[in-house]
């Protein structure tokens, strides 16, 4: 089995009287250690599809299944411990924590939510923030760093606790040209590094060009 | 743990200006409890001990309605030597009792031969007196600069000051009383004296002193009786326990009737000042409970905007995959945290000030008294309550924003800005 399967998936969103169709019977399957990109104008459900993937969030209808577990039928609490178990997450506005440093960023899933030793979460902190170029920086708070820094050590935070898969919703949007290239480029060779399957969103088409598998959304269908 | 008071605080001290204002403010209530406590309570504490331990004494046992009808000092409604024998063996036999002492109240006319008005007086036994009493001539002046060995011979009066003053009487003057015993008769003795005394608040507070086999003598007992037994006990805090064993104890001694021949009560019953400490006590709660809804209404009015401001922040954490009990501890850590600076500063700042007061004793008047010194104190275990209850209050107030934030859907909270 892929390490995402998508069975005939829609999401509608019901906001008054208005239906809004967000998703209408998606299937596809996303291989292991893939590096994935979902493609598509504005509104055409990128989000929504990596919100689904990403147990952020439950379909209307049809089967979501991650890792061989079928997800959109998981409650809050499990959903929850799923994220931080298996999956990592790369924010459009990076979302670092303001009041940590570069190190206690990345240190943060390992204390707050996988309960590693010190020495064990020092090892893997030191050797992840080593990994994404980040560890002449590590003693910075998120305020002294550029976009471009702040979304490598959010690429570390979210690598640090060695998920399957990594969900990244427009990781460049905020980012220069060079820096949108770059930080991509650098979740390449992550996944070459650790193996593991990354997927991302994104409209711009020269970020397009450094995925390896492209699935492009229209109106909330594959295309 | 430690890790989620570290980010508390550094959370705190991003909204530096806002956690100081409320910390101050919190700071500001419990200094109120503290100083309010340390001085009132000290204030009461003077009081009741002047009450007890120059005056009224703690306990006073008289013969059955006697003190509903004490306004007009009844001559009727004595203690015979019998009935005193009988008392005195039951105080002998407890242990908590530490000393007693026989008294009469009486009024009556006392002249300077040229004036005449009306006193109330004491008769006491001065060694007895002064066991149940201790602090009895604190009130007093004498010739000398020092309370005399014996505080009262017989043949010797003292003075409250205001009719000393009003009939221009000094120490040592020769002054006449004269007094109606209960059968109407009437009978006059001549008393040099000895001493004048302040008036305190209560209704023993403006009595004079006499010895008692004087008032004896003077009423013209045929065998000598006793109006009152007033009554020490050995440890102050146990009154109500002592009380509550003295009075079946004193029950079993009945009348020819069959009814209790005696009574019994504490200072609280006989002295007004009884209601005053009680209102001292209300205010004390009533600050109390004050502070509590000041820091239950800033600490739930900051904690609801840390929450409100940092809605995205939250979504960021339970996107994650950090737990939601995980996210309510980090705002309850925050909101304990801000109440612990609050009682880490009140108490410290408390205790100085307590110690400055006490150096800058506070004089003040109270009644007719004036010049009386406080120096307001507050027990280890009084502060120790008040922060506890700060911090508590502190929990309880972050308990709805913290539960808020680990309800939060992180699809929502992501997409707020
Ligand atoms: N929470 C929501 N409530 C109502 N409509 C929504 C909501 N989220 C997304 N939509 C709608 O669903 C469609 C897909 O949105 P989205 O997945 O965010 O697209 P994209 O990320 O590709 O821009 C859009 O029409 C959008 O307006
Ligand atoms: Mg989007």
């Amino acid at each position: 089995m892929a390490l995402v399967q998508i069975d005939n998936v829609s999401k509608i969103y019901q906001t008054g009287e208005v239906q809004v169709k967000a998703l209408q019977d998606v299937t596809l399957s996303i291989d292991e250690a893939s590096f994935v990109s979902f493609v598509g104008p504005s509104g055409s459900g990128k989000t929504t599809m990596l919100n689904l993937i990403g147990c952020l969030d439950k379909p209307t209808k049809g089967k979501v299944f991650v890792d061989k577990d079928r997800v959109d039928t998981f409650d809050r609490i499990q959903r929850a411990a799923f994220r931080g178990s298996v999956l990592g997450f790369i924010f459009q506005a990076f979302n670092l924590f303001q009041v940590l440093t570069t190190y206690e960023n990345v240190e943060y899933p390992l204390v707050m939510i996988k309960n590693e030793s010190a020495s064990k979460r020092k090892e893997m902190v030191l050797k992840v923030l080593e990994s994404v170029g980040m560890l002449n920086q590590k003693d910075k708070f998120p305020d002294q760093l550029s976009g471009g820094q702040k979304q490598r050590v959010a690429v570390a935070r979210a690598l640090v606790t060695q998920p399957k898969l990594v969900l990244a919703d427009e990781p460049t949007a905020n980012l220069d040209k060079k820096s949108a290239v770059n930080v991509i480029r650098l979740m390449r060779s992550m996944r070459d590094e650790f193996k593991t399957t990354f997927i991302f969103s994104t409209h711009d088409p020269g970020v397009m060009e450094e995925a390896e598998v492209i699935h492009t959304l229209e109106d909330g269908r594959l295309v | 743990m430690i890790r989620i008071f570290k980010i508390a605080l550094r959370n705190l001290m991003r909204y530096k200006r806002r956690t100081l204002l409320t910390s101050l403010l919190i700071t500001l209530g419990l200094l109120m409890v503290i100083l309010f406590s340390g001085l009132a309570g000290s204030f009461k504490e003077m009081m009741i001990g002047q009450i007890t331990d120059s005056n009224l004494a703690q306990m006073q046992i008289h013969k059955k309605g006697y003190v509903s009808s004490i306004d007009t000092s009844p001559l009727n409604l004595t203690i015979n030597q019998k009935g005193y024998k009988k008392i005195e063996k039951m105080l002998n036999e407890n242990p908590d009792v530490e000393a007693y002492a026989p008294r009469i109240k009486l009024s009556a006319m006392l002249s300077n031969f040229t004036e005449t008005t009306n006193i109330r007086l004491n008769a006491i036994d001065p060694d007895k007196e002064i066991k149940v009493c201790p602090d009895v001539s604190e009130r007093m002046k004498f010739s000398g600069s020092q309370t005399p060995d014996i505080l009262l011979r017989p043949g010797e009066i003292i003075i409250p000051e205001k009719l000393a003053a009003g009939l221009k009487i000094k120490i040592k003057d020769s002054v006449v009383l004269v007094a109606n015993n209960k059968d109407g008769s009437v009978n006059g003795l001549n008393f040099t004296v000895a001493g004048i005394i302040e008036s305190i608040l209560g209704p023993q507070g403006k009595e004079g002193y006499m010895h008692i086999k004087d008032a004896q003598s003077l009423l013209r007992m045929e065998k000598p009786e006793i109006i009152e037994i007033a009554l020490r006990i050995k440890k102050f805090d146990k009154l109500n326990d002592v009380y509550k064993d003295l009075k079946p104890a004193l029950a079993k001694f009945e009348n020819k009737k069959g009814k209790p021949a005696f009574e019994i009560h504490t200072w609280e019953k006989l002295s007004p000042f009884s209601n005053i400490a009680k209102m001292i006590d209300i205010m004390t709660v009533s600050m109390k409970i004050i502070m509590i809804a000041i820091v239950l209404i800033s600490i739930l009015n900051v904690m609801m905007m840390s929450v409100y401001e940092r809605v995205r922040e939250i979504g960021t954490m339970s996107a994650i995959g950090t737990a939601p009990g995980k996210i309510m501890s980090l705002f309850l850590a925050e909101g304990l945290s801000l109440g612990l600076i609050s009682v880490l500063a009140g108490n410290i700042i408390g205790i100085l000030g307590i110690y400055i007061l006490n150096i800058y004793k506070i004089r003040y008047a109270f009644g007719r008294q004036d010049n009386l010194l406080l120096s307001p104190t507050i027990s280890f275990s009084e502060l120790a309550w008040v922060s506890a209850i700060v911090l508590l209050v502190s929990v309880f107030a972050t308990l709805q924003p913290a539960y808020k934030a680990s309800r939060m859907e992180p699809v929502d909270a992501l997409g707020h800005v």
